[in-house]
């Protein structure tokens, strides 16, 4: 008999597609693997070794770029997940009020506007306002973190709200629970992996901004993304290779909890 | 309704405002207003080191498009300026139909694979996408640099004796952006072939379609939705671009990004910074104008 006729297959696609996921993948494990190379460039591997790592470890100034990202991350995911889950809570399972739509196009303009407009925009504020006030800490750099943070912690929230069973809350008020303890006891509960979802995702952003901080630091306030770009002037070192490859790491973990927290369950 | 219905959802809808307060807040504060305060820096004049004089001008906009002749006063077309639009434009369209060409059969091969393994392969697109854009930048940096993996290889098997000079040229941008950005047309372009209905191309092949031809009339234009979203989604940050071509362009190969970066640093004209990123704004939401009417088109022929 024939082989049987493949409806949906077209010719060469599945090469194509194969090359793409090597395409997408080689790069990223050239560089995780020669961050554990004993040489200094590609050219010369001189076997396994964690110099690299070392070099970069005692580094004083990736220890406070590091510490400065974790910070900043840290502010930014509790201040963006809040509000967050508040405008979640006030834009689903109730009538769409007036401006709503509005609303969403706020909540999602910095996935919107290029980054460089925002940056540059925050670049002029901020100027004004450091003069104005004398302050130059981190606040700057939380603020414009949060607000560029919501939409990756508002959209998996409100995914979570309109999957909820409207039931249940119904049934706490009906055994007399007030609105405030319904809501501690059994929105929050069930809202909970969706919101722990959005603050990963918040977090991760956060962590790996690049364009907006590079603007928006004063001197001598450089993450870890902003210290790499800066030492990219003497040439791509191994030591770069291997904080690359832990933030690279860092991400994979929370994504896969992302995606097992958020996993439908069949 | 009666009036005390009314009463309760006049207070829903007050509740639902007082909830998204907090969140207008912090995006009208760092994301909203500093627009328009740039919208306003646009019309000014440019400070001696860098900041505004608070006087007004149009040299801002003016200066996107003309130069004035330091000798005589009239105004010409500023090549340089327009060398750059050129060359981010037709960067970014290049770059997105290189990822439509890859991503289109990538998402193809996705969405045909046993429901099981279809989440496996999604999420190793995903990776990628939200793998810090710099780091993905840095590993496309060690694959093509002259020290770089590709270098390395064929000097190794002997086809070349000396380096490719391969980083800071266009090509580069070009292949770092098309990288970069290939999960931003894959993505989109899958969710519409998994809502194609694979009948329709057997209805095609029982009319005696060619499989070319089946491609071309059948199965691009009922995933056209899904082509447009892809599309913008990828053309839009290769305009915007400005860490993909800093690292792998350098200083000569600059783009729309670049060029307003300089304006805040070197340039010291911030007027003209602000003119261009306003610019840049509006280009980009007439594209995601595009964008919303695509996917709404998308919803409703799936309906």
């Amino acid at each position: 008999m024939a082989e049987r006729f493949a409806v949906n297959r077209l010719p060469g696609f599945t090469t194509i597609a194969i090359l793409a996921f090597l395409a997408l993948y080689i790069p990223i494990i050239t560089l995780v693997f020669f961050s554990f190379n004993a040489g200094k460039t590609v050219m010369d591997f001189n076997g396994f070794s964690l110099q690299w790592y070392a070099v970069a470890w005692n580094n004083t100034a990736v220890q406070e770029a590091a510490w400065r990202s974790v910070v900043i991350a840290f502010w930014a995911t509790v201040i963006a997940t809040t509000v967050a889950t508040m405008a979640a809570l006030g834009t689903t399972r109730r009538r769409a009020f007036k401006g709503q739509t509005a609303v969403y196009v706020a909540i999602n303009q910095p996935l919107m506007v290029p980054e460089i407009v925002t940056a540059v925009a925050l670049l002029i504020v901020f100027a004004w306002v450091k003069v104005q006030t004398g302050y130059q800490g981190l606040g700057y750099l939380i603020l414009a973190h949060a607000a560029f943070c919501i939409p990756f912690a508002y959209l998996p929230i409100r995914a979570r709200l309109e999957g909820l069973d409207l039931s249940l809350e119904t049934a706490a008020a009906d055994l007399y629970a007030t609105p405030w303890r319904t809501f501690r006891r059994v929105t929050l509960p069930l809202l909970a992996p969706g919101i722990v979802a959005g603050a990963m995702l918040a977090f991760i952003t956060s962590l790996d901004d690049v364009v907006i901080t590079e603007f928006v630091k004063s001197a001598g306030q450089d993450t870890l993304p902003t210290y790499m770009l800066g030492q990219l002037r003497r040439g791509v070192t191994p030591e770069v290779n291997a904080i690359s490859t832990l933030l690279l790491g860092l991400t994979v973990v929370i994504l896969t909890a992302f995606f097992l927290l958020t996993r439908e369950r069949r | 309704m009666s009036p005390a219905e009314e009463a309760a959802l006049r207070q829903s809808d007050r509740n639902g405002w007082l909830l998204v307060l907090p969140a207008l807040i912090v995006l009208a504060l760092a994301a909203i207003l500093p627009l328009l305060v740039m919208l306003v820096y646009s019309f000014l004049t440019p400070g001696d080191f860098g900041n505004v004089e608070w006087q007004f001008s149009w040299d801002g906009w003016v200066s996107i498009l003309f130069q004035r002749d330091i000798f005589d006063g009239t105004l010409g077309l500023a090549d340089a300026h327009l060398t750059i639009f050129w060359r981010s434009i037709w960067l970014s369209v290049v770059t997105t139909a290189l990822a439509f060409v890859v991503g289109f059969p990538t998402a193809w091969f996705i969405a045909t694979r046993p429901p099981a393994q279809r989440p496996i392969w999604l999420f190793l697109v995903t990776i990628p996408f939200w793998t810090n854009l710099l780091i993905r930048t840095f590993a496309i940096l060690e694959v093509i640099r002259s020290e770089g993996l590709i270098n390395t290889a064929l000097i190794k098997t002997g086809m070349i004796s000396e380096p490719i000079q391969m980083l800071y040229t266009d090509g580069a941008v070009l292949a770092g952006m098309a990288y970069v950005y290939l999960p931003l047309m894959v993505l989109p372009l899958y969710a519409a072939i998994d809502r194609f209905d694979m009948r329709m191309l057997e209805a095609a092949y029982d009319l005696y379609a060619s499989r070319w031809l089946a491609l071309r009339r059948v199965i691009l234009p009922i995933v056209s939705p899904g082509i447009v979203a892809g599309s913008i989604l990828v053309f839009v940050p290769s305009l915007g671009a400005y860490v993909t071509p800093r690292v792998l362009g350098g200083g000569k190969n600059m783009m729309i990004g670049n060029f307003i970066e300089l304006q805040f640093g070197q340039g010291r004209n911030w007027p003209l910074g602000a003119s261009l990123s306003m610019t840049l704004l509006v280009i980009v939401t007439v594209a995601l104008l595009f964008y919303v009417r695509a996917a709404n088109r998308g919803t409703q022929t799936h309906g």
